[in-house]
């Protein structure tokens, strides 16, 4: 009998089907091994692959742009006369050249092949004066000898002949091909503005130290939609010095008569027929003149190239009284040499500047990134600078008449640590501010990404919900984890943490609208709160003292809680029925009128403190649990000890139990910190999402992470905003990382201590 | 009390009275949010107040809301005076413009109790609901007065009308979708074909064969729906005297449902309890989601987090395993522990950046040029949707599940391992067998988790595939069922839009309530399901090891 079941389990255990099995069975077991533990690691590689992403996007943001030159061939045209204008298209394949005689000059970028030429219609009238009008839109005025303005404006058709896309660049003229006579003497010096319905023209006179200023009116022909310009007022101003400059800034009212030295006076023409000077002002020192003087993208900012390298940024400021001075805003040092020309961007307000050594250099306003620079011509100096339409590449001409074409990478030159963390003077701005705007509607709008007010925002909100939710949490997680009884403790610890397991969004709809209007109207009674609880508690925790003894012992001190529901309900409910009378009695009647009126504290429904309210409410369980965790595991022979030697309980606390649990109560502050840093919906939802940056316990604020979840849907791809929002995601990752591993480190330490112990 | 206080009595009592401040505002908000989503389904008392005004009187008929204590500033001498506020749900949008008024106590003539006799309530597919007393009713041809079955009557018609109205949407929504599709389809593989230069005349024949057949049940579907929307027509209306006494007509086919509450008893209100809350998660949402239900969000929820579980089981537990089982204590377990507890602080608006931009600009992207590239520019993958919102959910919940389940592993008793080993079992065969089948509900228990965390949980959905109003549930009868790509709706997301996108607050509060509610009790529902579970595992686990 056993031989038999011997044999047959003899014939199982081998033979080549057993082998095979059992080297079936080593193969999964092997394999399995493998794949299981690459699974487990795989973890790591999550977290290494989330961050890592977030830095991939955001490293782009600081690495310098290129800038390579392409070709360069012999000024189109020669260089016999001068150039006064190129235009770019938009594809960098066709450009165009004004010069000085009236020529224009068609040529494709890429070899510098001439394909158009044509001559202004100036009927044999020389160009005097020159000024760009409109740099968006590629709109130049020319002053004449005849003392008329011939208005001229560059475009370009494209077509597509053998499905070969064919670039061919045109001229019109916006106000017709007859020039618009000013007057009857050669204009020196010219300075355009064209808005919607009007267009201002402030122009000198050959032999005149008077400027005029003239508005015409813009009438479109109901037939053929032509505009034809019709005086509308005028007057002049009288000037000392030699005015080499004209400008006139973004809005028409501000005009600037700068002189070769670069005195400047500033005229106020919002009213035409009577300007005033608001300011008299040198905009450089002595020893140092200005070269070149042109208007930043926007027409609002003056940059003024010096014969020392230097590029000086004003623009006008408001002052406390509400008066604007031209101010320095910032100085570039660009080169060595003497400033020959600037380019600006037409997107963004970067700039280029060529330089009496021959240099190109691209450089960018906001940020006050100087971005790199190239040679033009070795030995030559550099000469007057185009950039193209989408900045990715310039013309610049060089002294011995060639012209270079740059290829420029340059994604993002509008972000830089200083402009991310710095204050920054943005243009229209009174003074340097640490400002969140990234979006706007207009083309010539200048982004500030400034993560400051976010960041501060974000702790701000953090600190507010932690001002309340660390002494309920821990002082509830002590009395939990050291006196409660069992079966007390068995309901109330879950029903702690099923906060942590409400959904976010829930408590942040009951905090935007339910708690901040409840607050705003019973805002003395939320105050109140903080008095009247903790002294109803004392008084109450003595009258029972006092109370006979078969009484007193109904409750142990392990039920206290519970005791304690009914008479924290009644509390609350009298300190929010105190709200009216205390308004009536110190705030006339109404507290939040009060603050705004009387105490001048701006008052927002959606503030900070409801944001205390809510997300400490929700940061509870998470500081409440790990503490209670580090209390209850105290070794309770020291708990006995400290009993036994004659101590009472809350001394045992303090003296035993609460030193031995401080690291892990320390870990769930940080734990909650972190939390709080992180969380999205409440203050989505309750804050106003206000970029501010103001303590003010009653005004709202903006977290980077409302940041995130209100402005990433609407970002462009690969845009400087898309990576500046990933940048903020990176600030809480690793605000986040730091706080969580911190947490976890003391919390480890802690575990080995109390083995020992 | 020297000695009271030296003993620090004072802090025992303030740390008792923490706890039951903790206790108190759960159960305060959990108690407020039931009450304030209970009695959104519960037929509401419509009184009659009447107002005098320096002599100029008025009749407001509708719901009592909410009722504070305001300022009443005098006229005359500027004085502000408190005076109680009743806030009335009047109704009838399209007569007041609004919903909502607040009156002052001291222009009331006569109190706030005075229920409104016979009231009728219409609840309507637009401009919500009116609230007056029913004067005549049209049904199809015949005129009806007051009569005493009459309300009995149009409510048959109402269903009738709903019936058919439930028709028009199953062939509009259903077969016309199915239709609309297979168009889509036709236009996608002609676009293949061209791409790959394989596009023949018999190709276009075909094509176009199938394109005019589909046409033309197109336009039979939408023959069979005119006919539908004419029966509707036909079904008449009712007249209704509104407070202020103007008349309006509402024609049946505009109207959801029609009550009296003031002359309903307590068993007919429960029943109308329970029809409200059944048409609370069964309709559609209506008027920019302030009103009708939550079906739709209900139903994206459910299918992201049931796709979730399906991406976080396999990764939560095989990483588990490898912590449990196969790794030794030492460097690189220390590592995985930090990233797993990094992972679970990570802010999760953080995973939503990270879903955005790695799965659908970099993954969706790759997929759309690689199998989807006949439908560019329009993207498939390449866009927020279900596929991508699942997979964030998933890394969002993989710690929840992967601590949860190690818990659980830790537990088995060594001695069970050992003794499979010692039966000649491979090390797999022993977890396959008798450890995981024995860590089932600990996994179970991180799965219920998750669940609730990802259903809660809205700001990293925001990014990668939730939207205020999908046109189509992401499943369907369209195969393949499950439609990976598509946008959905979510109950948390409802409650952010509804409250704060919508342009009328007011109105919709109440139904924000109910959906809070719903969500609340799906959340904690889950996370008691997942408390006793492991609560029983441990007292399994308790026994095995004695």
């Amino acid at each position: 009998m056993s031989t038999t079941i011997q044999n047959k389990l003899d014939a199982v255990l081998s033979g080549p089907a057993f082998e095979k099995r059992i080297r079936r069975r080593n193969m999964a077991n092997t394999i399995s091994k493998y794949g299981i533990s690459t699974g487990g690691i795989s973890v790591i590689f999550a977290v290494l692959l989330i961050m890592f992403f977030l830095m991939y996007v955001v490293i782009p943001l600081f690495i310098p742009p290129t800038i390579e030159k392409n070709t360069s061939y012999s000024v189109p045209g020669g260089t016999v006369e001068k150039s006064l204008y190129y235009g770019v298209d938009e594809y960098q394949s066709s450009a165009i050249r004004f010069t000085q005689s009236g020529k224009l000059i068609g040529f494709t970028l890429a070899d510098g092949e001439i394909n158009f030429t044509d001559a202004l219609p100036l009927n044999g009238a020389k160009i005097t004066s020159f000024t760009v009008v409109n740099e968006l839109d590629h709109i130049i005025a020319l002053g004449l000898s005849s003392g008329q303005i011939l208005f001229a404006k560059y475009g370009y058709k494209v077509s597509y002949p053998n499905d070969v896309r064919t670039i061919t660049p045109e001229v019109t003229y916006p106000f017709g091909e007859e020039p618009l006579q000013v007057t009857d003497t050669e204009i020196t010096s010219l300075a355009v503005k064209s808005s919607d319905s009007e267009v201002r023209i402030a122009y000198q006179v050959k032999g005149s130290n008077q400027i005029a200023i003239k508005q015409y009116t813009k009438t479109e022909s109901m037939l053929t939609d032509d505009v034809t310009l019709e005086l509308d007022r005028e007057s002049k101003v009288s000037t000392t010095s030699d005015v080499k400059w004209l400008k006139i800034d973004t809005s028409g009212r501000n005009l600037y008569l700068i002189s070769k030295q670069g005195t400047t006076d500033y005229y106020d023409i919002s009213n035409l027929e009577s300007p005033s000077l608001v300011q008299h002002v040198s905009l450089l020192a002595d020893s140092e003149k200005p070269t070149v003087i042109r208007f930043l993208l926007g027409d609002y900012s003056l940059m003024i190239g010096t014969d020392k390298g230097n590029i000086y940024q004003w623009f006008p400021v408001r002052d406390e009284q509400n008066e604007f001075s031209l101010k320095e805003i910032r100085k570039f040092s660009v080169s060595e040499s003497a400033i020959k020309s600037i380019g600006i961007e037409l997107a963004r307000k970067g700039f280029a500047a060529t330089d009496e050594n021959g240099q190109f250099h691209l450089l960018h306003s906001t940020s006050e990134r100087n971005l790199g620079s190239r040679s033009v011509v070795e030995g030559q100096a550099a000469g007057m600078v185009t950039i193209s339409p989408r900045a990715d590449g310039a013309i610049v001409e060089s002294a011995n008449g060639q012209l270079v074409h740059f290829e420029i990478d340059n994604e993002h030159p509008d972000v830089s640590f200083k402009s991310l963390w710095g204050k920054v003077w943005y243009e229209g701005y009174e003074e340097p501010t640490y400002t969140w705007q990234s979006s706007s509607a207009s083309s010539d709008f200048e982004p500030k990404f400034s993560l400051m007010p976010l960041t501060f925002g974000t702790i701000k909100a953090a600190l507010y919900s932690m001002i309340f939710a660390v002494p309920i949490a821990i002082l509830a997680a002590i009395y939990t984890a050291f006196f409660m009884d069992k079966a007390t403790r068995q309901w109330v610890k879950p029903s702690v943490e099923m906060i942590e397991a409400l959904p976010t969004v829930i408590l942040g709809f009951l905090a935007g609208l339910w708690l901040a209007p409840y607050m705003e109207t019973h805002l003395a009674g939320f105050f109140a709160i903080l008095v009247v609880l903790p002294v109803g508690i004392i008084l109450f925790g003595y009258m029972w003292s006092r109370l006979p003894e078969n009484i007193r012992l109904m409750i142990p001190v392990g039920r206290r809680a519970v005791l304690m529901m009914p008479v924290i309900i009644f509390l609350g409910w009298f300190s929010l029925q105190l709200s009216g009378p205390i308004e009536n009695v110190m705030f006339d009647g109404n507290m939040r009128h009060w603050l705004t009126a009387s105490a001048g504290i701006d008052f927002d429904q959606r503030n900070a403190m409801v944001i205390g309210f809510a997300m400490g409410f929700a940061l509870i369980p998470t500081i409440f649990s790990v503490t209670e965790d580090a209390i209850y595991n105290v070794p309770s022979y020291l708990v006995n000890g400290s009993l036994a030697l004659g101590a009472s309980g809350w001394q045992t606390l303090v003296g035993v139990v609460l030193p031995t649990a401080s690291p892990g109560i320390f870990s769930a502050i940080m734990l909650g910190f972190g939390r709080g840093v992180g969380e999205t919906m409440i203050v989505l939802m309750a804050s106003g999402n206000t970029p501010l940056m103001e303590v003010n316990i009653f005004e709202g604020m903006r977290t980077l992470s409302a940041n995130l979840a209100v402005e990433m849907p609407e970002a462009e791809v690969l845009s400087s905003h898309y990576r500046v929002l990933f940048l903020a995601g990176l600030v809480l990752f690793i605000f986040t990382f730091i706080f969580n591993t911190l947490a976890e480190v003391v919390r480890q330490r802690m575990r080995r201590k109390y083995g020992s112990l | 009390m020297k000695e009271w206080f030296n003993k620090g009595e004072h802090w025992i009592w303030m740390s008792s009275a923490m706890v039951s401040i903790s206790v108190v505002l759960v159960i305060g908000l959990m108690g407020m949010i039931t009450y304030k989503g209970g009695i959104h389904f519960w037929p509401h008392a419509v009184y009659e107040v009447h107002l005098d005004q320096n002599g100029q009187k008025e009749t407001i008929v509708g719901e009592l809301h909410d009722e504070k204590t305001g300022h009443a500033t005098d006229p005359i001498s500027g004085v502000e005076t408190p005076v109680d506020q009743y806030l009335f749900k009047v109704g009838n949008r399209d007569v007041y413009g609004i919903d909502f008024r607040w009156v002052n106590s001291n222009v009331l003539d006569g109190g706030v109790d005075k229920l409104s006799k016979d009231v009728l309530v219409v609840e309507r597919y637009e401009y919500g609901n009116v609230y007056g007393h029913l004067i005549s009713a049209k049904l199809g041809e015949k005129t009806l007065n007051n009569q005493n079955d009459l309300l009995a009557l149009i409510n048959q018609q109402v269903d009738k009308s709903t019936e058919i109205r439930s028709q028009i949407r199953h062939i509009e929504k259903i077969e016309i979708g199915k239709v609309n599709y297979e168009i889509e389809q036709l236009r996608f593989e002609e676009k293949k074909l061209r791409l790959k230069n394989e596009f023949t005349p018999e190709d276009a024949a075909r094509i176009d064969e199938e394109r005019s057949l589909l046409q033309t049940q197109f336009k039979e579907f939408q023959k069979q729906t005119a006919v539908l929307y004419k029966q509707l027509n036909g079904f008449g209306s009712i007249t209704v005297e509104i407070s202020g006494g103007q008349k309006l007509t509402i024609p049946l086919k505009k109207i959801v449902s029609l009550w009296q509450p003031n002359n309903m008893n307590f068993i007919e209100k429960i029943g109308f309890f329970g029809h409200s809350v059944k048409s609370f998660l069964l309709d559609d949402p209506r008027e920019a989601n302030t009103e009708g239900g939550v079906f739709p969000a209900m139903i994206g929820t459910i299918t992201m987090v049931l796709l979730m579980t399906i991406f976080v089981t396999p990764m939560g537990v095989i990483a588990a395993i490898y912590m449990s089982e196969y790794a030794k204590d030492g460097f690189m377990l220390r590592i995985v522990r930090i990233s797993i507890n990094n992972l679970a602080g990570v802010p999760s608006i953080v995973f939503g950046i990270f879903g955005l931009g790695f799965f659908v600009y970099i993954l969706g992207g790759s997929i759309d040029e690689l199998f989807y590239d006949y439908a560019l520019p329009s993207p498939t993958f390449g866009t927020p949707g279900l596929l991508w919102a699942a997979l964030t959910m998933a890394l969002l919940t993989l710690p929840v599940v992967i601590v949860s389940t190690e818990e659980g592993l830790s537990r088995i008793p060594r001695s069970l391992r050992e003794g499979g080993l010692a039966l000649g079992a491979t090390k797999f065969e022993t977890i396959m067998k008798i450890v995981l089948p024995m860590a089932t509900p600990a996994i179970m228990t991180g799965l219920i988790l998750a669940i609730a965390r990802a259903a809660g949980e809205v700001a990293p959905l925001m990014l990668v595939g939730v939207v205020k109003l999908a046109p189509e549930l992401p499943v369907d009868s369209i195969a393949p069922f499950l439609h990976l790509d598509r946008k959905f709706m979510h109950l948390g997301f409802h409650i952010y839009d509804v409250g704060f996108q919508s342009p009328n607050v007011e109105a919709s509060q109440p139904l924000l309530y109910a959906t809070s509610l719903l969500l609340v009790i799906i959340i904690v529902g889950l996370n008691i399901g997942a408390i006793s579970i492991r609560n029983r595992l441990r007292e399994k686990y308790k026994a095995l090891e004695h």
